[in-house]
């Protein structure tokens, strides 16, 4: 006998000729998902199933349960018993060992067998099947009663190679696995929205990356460290997010000094909104995400939205826009954020928020209180881009990722080497790159081609950064 | 260049201290509860700690009782007295201005049914005895006063208050917790008619999750551990044998060059707080002149956030601490500045320098210079 985890997905099933790129995309998540738990598993597609197959009898059930209910496009998790076929009566045999383990030695419930016959040559057919195993199952427990409309436990047997028995279905993530649609930006803060817009965005298939917005001395490096926290958190869900930590300091000071107070969070926003496009496009993610939901606070009535929203070209995704405080703190709670995005850091600076902002701002007006900045904001925000740091966040650990040594190891198998590479680690591209592409890819982010970009005039030559 | 002035909230071990814990970690590891010779050796270890300990304080080694740190030595004494003596009565008294350590048994205390009575304090955080005086009633059980206050420096009259105690009530215990003073100041317990002290190590360049506890009477004491019966069943639990020969070898440090220490610290201090009161908008708190802690200044900086204040110190390799800081456990503004009557709009612009034997006048310039450059900035920038 085998113990293993029978992988039932929704979607992908329908995905056509796609079809097995979205399987390999999950078996790939279903292997990262499992890195560092404890036992051996092995995860294999066989017609239209993916399984995990305990290698040894040394793994926690409930460890990689819960590790598999992180896995985007995963709908049911089956822990099943694979037998070797011995004929019937021995598999009546191994039905009742498998629902003592499951049920206890005396179990008292109604329920149904559900038989299906994938390879032929098995003597009963699936009709048979179902009541051969119903009269054995009855006659071992005397509290069981068959209810083929309304069971309370439900018996499958799947005759393959081997035979399948499972019973519960545990409840995946939904989705679809991270890999199978394109990568975003997220504007990850320390709060609690934007860490549930990502999972919502990754949920979707989207690999992550994050930028966060750090303002020193009026926010802390303890801040700063929640951020990472809760990226590692978003991590275990869509894979290593390269978080890029932006110093934003001069510019809000700059903005402080030359416009009105009470459209400073506006316009602060606004140029979070251009940097992170920046890195997004630099990064090669095809959109941005953010946690807004409209009327939440000030800068996110949709007059607001609309002036933080007409800075980019790219697609903004605001997956929580109809969603209630409430709603949001429940998704936060489930996924694991809410805990570390309630810490205290943030807020310190009450500086930039004004006791009164705009809640219906004009864009002519923003634009027009922007015009004040023109002196200067281009190089700030050049410095901005050119000194910031990027981390690759995973749930192993943080480390520093730099443009230049990513292109000089172009190539080479280095687990921290180009960045291509390290995502490679369970989180590669469905595109199926070739080193060609890689190499124009790297080639761009190494020369930091879009901060070279930036004219002194404050105006960018390649259309994408409106000053 | 750095400045490290937060030696209140912790400082950096001494060598000699290190030399000997590794010795110990290596070499004479052993359990002093063992029979065998690796745990006599041990053992050698804990009492001679204990003689250097009782040596500073001019007591009997056997008073010494070793703790995890100033936390427990507090509790220890707060939550003992109340057990062993809760038949007597269940009042106790303390201040305005005590530590947390102090101030959450006795609210615990309370919630069980005690009665606690907290004497106020002056704006310059000192003790008012006569309420003092007043309070001690026939079944006051403990009075528990702070030394040094952790947050001002305020220095509070101990042998004074000692005295009085016992004078209007024989019977009542007498607790000072010493964690800001111990190694700063010569203290006579047995003079002073101190019947607990409360000593951590790691504000003395020991090391951390170690203290002790100086009782008077060990037969008296009701342990709150209760185990193997180490310590003589006061503190049940193995000792901490690195981390006591450690704090042994910094008792020994602290006052083997005390004099010569305080001289130093009250020099720093008095360089420090004269450079501050140049500076615009600066207000100090506390007894910021002699009468108080050398090692201690509080000011107030108007129209800035100390927390603001303190990221931007630290960009420039200077530490220090904040009075009220919402990146602090709690968001509450501090008790103590709140007890002595800082204004409203200072007390979240309070930040704490504290200072070590190690500090130099050349940290302390670096640091006023670049007060003087960033208060500016920050004021230019308040909210509006």
């Amino acid at each position: 006998m085998k113990k293993s985890f029978l992988i039932k997905y929704g979607e992908i099933a329908i995905k056509g000729k796609n079809r097995h790129l979205f399987e390999d995309a999950l078996v790939r998540q279903i292997r990262h998902a499992l890195r560092g738990a404890e036992g051996k598993f092995q995860v294999r597609k066989e017609q239209g199933r993916v399984f995990v197959d305990a290698l040894d009898d040394d793994f926690d059930e409930e460890e990689v349960e819960e590790r598999l209910q992180r896995v985007f496009g995963i709908v049911g998790i089956c822990p099943a018993w694979l037998m070797e076929d011995k004929g019937p009566q021995q598999l009546g045999k191994d039905v009742i060992a498998f629902i003592k383990k499951y049920y206890g030695e005396d179990p008292s419930f109604t329920f149904k067998v559900e038989a299906r016959r994938a390879r032929k040559n098995f003597p009963m057919d699936s009709m048979e099947i179902n009541a051969y195993i119903g009269g054995e199952v009855l006659d071992a427990f005397p509290h069981t009663k068959v209810d083929v409309h309304n069971p309370e436990a439900m018996v499958y047997i799947e005759v393959r190679e081997e035979i399948c028995i499972y019973s519960k279905i545990i409840p995946g993530a939904g989705g679809m696995p991270v890999g199978s649609s394109g990568k975003a930006m997220l504007l990850l803060s320390g709060g609690i929205d934007s860490p549930v817009a990502g999972y919502m965005i990754a949920k979707r298939g989207c690999k992550i990356d994050a930028t966060y917005f750090h303002a020193p001395p009026y926010t802390s490096e303890r801040a700063k460290e929640k951020v990472i926290d809760l990226a590692k958190i978003l991590s275990r869900y869509c894979g290593p997010v390269y978080l890029h930590v932006v110093n934003f300091t001069d510019i809000q000071l700059y903005i402080y000094e030359k416009c009105p107070h009470d459209e400073l969070t506006i316009i602060m926003r606004r140029y979070m909104m251009r940097i992170a496009e920046h890195f997004a496009k630099e990064g090669e993610s095809l959109g941005l995400v953010t946690g807004e939901s409209i009327g939440q606070v000030a800068s996110q009535t949709m007059q607001s939205l609309a002036c933080t929203n007409e800075v980019c070209t790219m697609p903004v995704y605001r997956p929580l826009i109809g969603f209630d405080k409430n709603e949001i703190i429940d998704r936060a709670v489930q996924i694991g954020t809410y805990d570390t995005s309630i810490l205290p850091y943030e807020d310190c600076c009450t500086i930039f928020v004004a006791k009164h902002p705009v809640t219906k701002p004009k864009v002519e007006v923003i634009r027009r209180s922007e015009k004040k900045l023109s002196e200067k904001i281009g190089q700030l925000v050049k410095e901005a881009i050119d000194t910031t740091s990027i981390l690759i966040v995973s749930e192993h650990g943080v480390e520093e990722y730099h443009k230049e040594e990513g292109r000089n190891q172009e190539g080479q198998d280095k687990e921290s080497g180009s960045r291509k590479d390290t995502k490679g680690q369970g989180f590669q591209d469905l595109s199926g790159k070739t080193s060609g592409d890689e190499a124009k890819t790297s080639g761009e982010e190494g020369g930091k081609a879009g901060a070279g970009n930036w004219h002194p005039n404050g105006q960018a030559d390649d259309g994408y950064i409106h000053l | 260049m750095e400045a490290y002035l937060d030696n209140s909230a912790t400082t950096r071990c001494a060598e000699p201290v290190i030399q000997k814990m590794l010795k110990v970690y290596r070499e004479d590891f052993g359990n002093p509860s063992s029979m065998h010779t690796k745990g006599l050796e041990a053992e050698h270890y804990v009492r001679e700690a204990a003689a250097a300990i009782a040596d500073s304080l001019k007591v009997e080694p056997k008073n010494i009782l070793f703790t995890s740190g100033g936390t427990e030595s507090n509790n220890t004494a707060i939550i003992g007295t109340a057990l062993s003596k809760r038949r007597e009565g269940k009042h106790l008294i303390t201040t305005a201005i005590e530590h947390a350590s102090v101030a959450s048994p006795m609210k615990f205390l309370e919630e069980e049914g005690f009665e606690v009575t907290r004497i106020p304090v002056d704006g310059k955080g000192q003790v008012d005895l006569e309420k003092l005086k007043s309070a001690i009633r026939e079944d006051t059980i403990l009075v528990s006063i702070m030394h040094v206050n952790n947050e001002i420096g305020a220095v509070e009259p101990i042998e004074e208050i000692g005295q009085m105690v016992k004078e209007k009530n024989p019977k009542t215990l007498f607790h000072v917790d010493a964690i800001q003073s111990y190694g700063k100041f010569r203290i006579r317990p047995k003079k002073a008619k101190i019947d607990y002290l409360s000593v951590s190590s790691h504000k003395i360049h020991g090391p951390k999750g170690v203290g002790f506890l100086y009782v008077k009477n060990p037969s008296a004491l009701h342990p709150i551990l209760f185990g193997g019966g180490q310590q003589d069943g006061l503190r049940s639990g193995t000792e901490n044998v690195p981390g006591i020969a450690g704090l042994g070898e910094a008792a020994s440090l602290a006052y083997g060059n005390l004099e010569e220490n305080r001289r130093h610290l009250y020099e720093l201090k008095e360089f420090f707080t004269g450079g501050l009161s140049e500076i615009e908008g600066t207000v100090l708190n506390g007894p910021w002149g002699p009468e108080g802690a050398p090692q201690i200044v509080s000011a107030s900086f108007e129209g800035v956030r100390s927390e603001v204040l303190l990221h931007a110190l630290e960009e420039k390799g200077i530490y220090v601490s904040a009075g009220s800081a919402c990146s602090s456990h709690k968001r509450a503004p501090s008790a103590t500045l709140s007890a002595i009557g800082v204004r409203r709009d200072l007390l979240e612009s309070t930040v704490r320098f504290s200072f070590a034997v190690t500090t130099q006048k050349e940290e302390l310039e670096y640091t006023l210079d670049n007060l003087k450059e960033i208060l500016p900035r920050l004021r230019k920038y308040a909210r509006r």
